[in-house]
């Protein structure tokens, strides 16, 4: 395993270097004269020139890069051209939404996809089974942006049961946090709770068509027991990995989702960046997200390799 | 969101040849496929002939109908302005489907030649071209495409060049991996042997074997292109206003929840098409796949 974790972290290493490169070069390849974006159009020449040598646009490509990456890996993102706040303190409030955001919807979609699929295999081919096949087939196709006006509409506009949008730390008001939480995890959770049923049914059919079912129930091993224990463990591999896949595309979805249900995170930060033309924000956003879904994939792995035996280290 | 669910672990095996009409009728076969394709002909058809389609003009105000419900007159209702909504979800899938084909053939054509040339050059060019995909491929392809647009400013062209990006890297290793099971093959070392170029190999013998996979291939990944474009466009970074876009018209209804058509109307435009390019994309997988029948 020590081995297998090395071997996946050095792996990793040429993907972080083009992944911050790509990151690094939205500056470099910035139409026109970069200081321009960055300090704005009221700067004298004096202040551009000053910044140019700063930022070392003076200096060859792979200088600045190296210079770049340094002052980032010493906790130096720079600051904000419109508010003046360091970076460095803008990711420590927004991470925490994002962090929420994601990991609840994660909890949600497994809470939702696994014992609907678990259900749907066990009721194979019947009416059950045909119902939630069709939620989960619908799911997988509805845009995840509409999904959220939708739920907006029924569960705060018609019902009234949830507020619309807006943010509470956790650590202030808990309930109130989760109260305005559910939406944008049903909402980013939708797909991946989806794809986790499909994946659920088809791993748990397959898994229930092995010998060692049937040698289980010969043994007179309750049908709980069974299902649990013999036919779900076997199943939970192909699971983990979906959940592994989609990680990305759940990340993508959490842009949306905060500017749909205000929540001050990662993505708000993105988009705010991109309109403000403030990039030193913009780009620490980008890189956190990135790393943070390289993270979740190698976690998969690991846990993958871990729950799997026999997957070779 | 949900396109991405393709591309997973893509099992795609080179067409055999001569399987056109073969696979036409399989396709024919699919009830699903072939209802994907029938709503996407008349999506094409009328954003081509929009203006006689459209029952009025898209950007005209109605001031005296201001967000009207669904009605005789306006059949899907009017928007926050008093505009048309049917004439505007019209007019919009012309930059929509503007943008996801656009963005798919570029992807197409860089990602297939890139990984025809890496796969049969081989050597540093092909680890630096797979290791350059790697980091590409790291990033959720939406953050992607934000970081392109950040940088060239939002505009249809940007769009959809920055929704090619994303697919690029996919298509490249798809390609290459089929040329590399394909250079040891007994008629690419033939022509090798009797001196054909690096280009004519590439061109006559290589590309002809992957062609079909790589159609299906795009075939699969327009609906997750649909579904990028709306998300640009609902971020406020596609098509400038007063330009309809459907992603743009959605955002829209966020401040107006409880006119329900101004939401419900966009959004079922977008779910239905990308429902049929996923139906299109899963029965050409189907009819050309001829191992699984």
């Amino acid at each position: 395993m020590g081995r297998y974790v090395l071997r996946r972290l050095l792996h990793l290493l040429p993907i972080l270097f083009v992944v911050s490169f790509v990151v690094f070069a939205m500056l470099l390849l910035l139409p026109g004269d970069p200081t321009l974006t960055l300090l704005g159009d009221q700067a004298t020449q004096a202040q551009r020139a000053a910044l140019r040598h700063a930022m070392g646009f003076d200096q060859s490509i792979p200088v600045q890069y190296l210079r770049w990456l340094l002052r980032l890996l010493s906790g130096d993102f720079g600051r904000s051209l419109r508010t003046q706040e360091p970076v460095g303190e803008m990711l420590a409030t927004r991470v925490p939404v994002t962090l929420e955001l994601t990991v609840l919807s994660m909890v949600l979609s497994v809470a939702i996809g696994l014992p609907l699929g678990i259900v749907a295999s066990l009721r194979r081919g019947r009416p059950t089974d045909v119902a939630i096949r069709v939620i989960g087939t619908s799911g997988i196709a509805l845009p995840h942006f509409w999904a959220g006006i939708l739920l907006i509409m029924l569960l705060s506009v018609r019902l009234g049961w949830l507020p619309p949008s807006g943010y509470v730390p956790i650590w202030v008001d808990p309930v109130a946090n989760l109260r305005l939480m559910i939406m944008p995890c049903l909402m980013l959770g939708l797909s991946l709770s989806a794809l986790i049923l499909r994946q659920t049914r088809a791993a748990m059919l397959q898994a229930l068509s092995e010998d060692y079912i049937r040698t289980a129930r010969a043994k007179g091993a309750s049908a709980l027991r069974v299902v649990i224990r013999h036919a779900l463990r076997n199943a939970l591999i192909p699971i983990v990995s979906v959940i592994g896949l989609q990680f990305g595309a759940l990340i993508g979805g959490v842009v949306i989702t905060e500017m749909i249900f205000s929540l001050p995170g990662l993505g708000r930060m993105i988009i705010e960046g991109i309109f403000n033309r403030d990039f030193a924000p913009l780009q620490a956003a980008i890189l956190f997200v990135v790393i943070g879904t390289m993270t979740v994939n190698l976690l998969t792995d690991l846990t993958y390799a871990a729950l799997d035996k026999r997957v070779q280290l | 969101m949900s396109g991405i669910a393709a591309t997973g672990a893509i099992t795609l095996r080179p067409a055999v040849a001569g399987t056109g009409g073969r696979a036409l009728r399989r396709f024919l076969q699919q009830r699903m496929a072939v209802a994907g394709a029938v709503f996407l002909v008349l999506l094409v058809l009328g954003a081509i002939f929009a203006p006689w389609v459209a029952p009025h003009d898209p950007e005209e105000v109605f001031w005296d109908a201001v967000r009207t419900p669904p009605s005789a007159e306006f059949w899907l209702g009017t928007d926050e302005i008093g505009r048309d909504i049917v004439s505007r979800l019209i007019f919009g899938a012309r930059v929509s489907l503007q943008i996801v084909f656009g963005a798919i053939a570029i992807a197409l054509g860089v990602g297939a030649t890139i990984g025809l040339v890496s796969g049969h050059v081989g050597g540093w060019l092909d680890d630096i071209v797979m290791r350059v995909a790697d980091g590409l491929q790291a990033f959720p392809s939406l953050i992607l495409a934000l970081a392109v647009v950040a940088v060239l400013g939002p505009s249809v062209t940007n769009a959809m060049l920055a929704i090619a990006l994303t697919n690029i890297p996919e298509f490249a290793r798809l390609v290459r991996g089929q040329v590399l099971l394909l250079r040891e093959q007994d008629y690419v070392q033939a022509a090798r042997a009797i001196g054909a170029s690096d280009l004519r190999i590439m061109a006559y013998h290589l590309w002809p074997s992957v062609v079909g996979s790589v159609v299906v291939y795009a075939s699969l990944r327009t609906s997750g292109a649909l579904l990028a474009e709306s998300s640009l466009a609902f971020l406020g970074l596609g098509a400038a206003p007063p330009t309809p876009s459907w992603g743009q018209m959605l955002a829209t209804s966020l401040s107006y929840l409880s006119d329900w058509w101004i939401g419900v109307f966009p959004g079922l435009t977008i779910f239905v098409a990308v429902l049929a390019f996923n139906f299109i994309g899963d029965g050409m997988r189907d009819a050309f796949d001829t191992r699984s029948r």
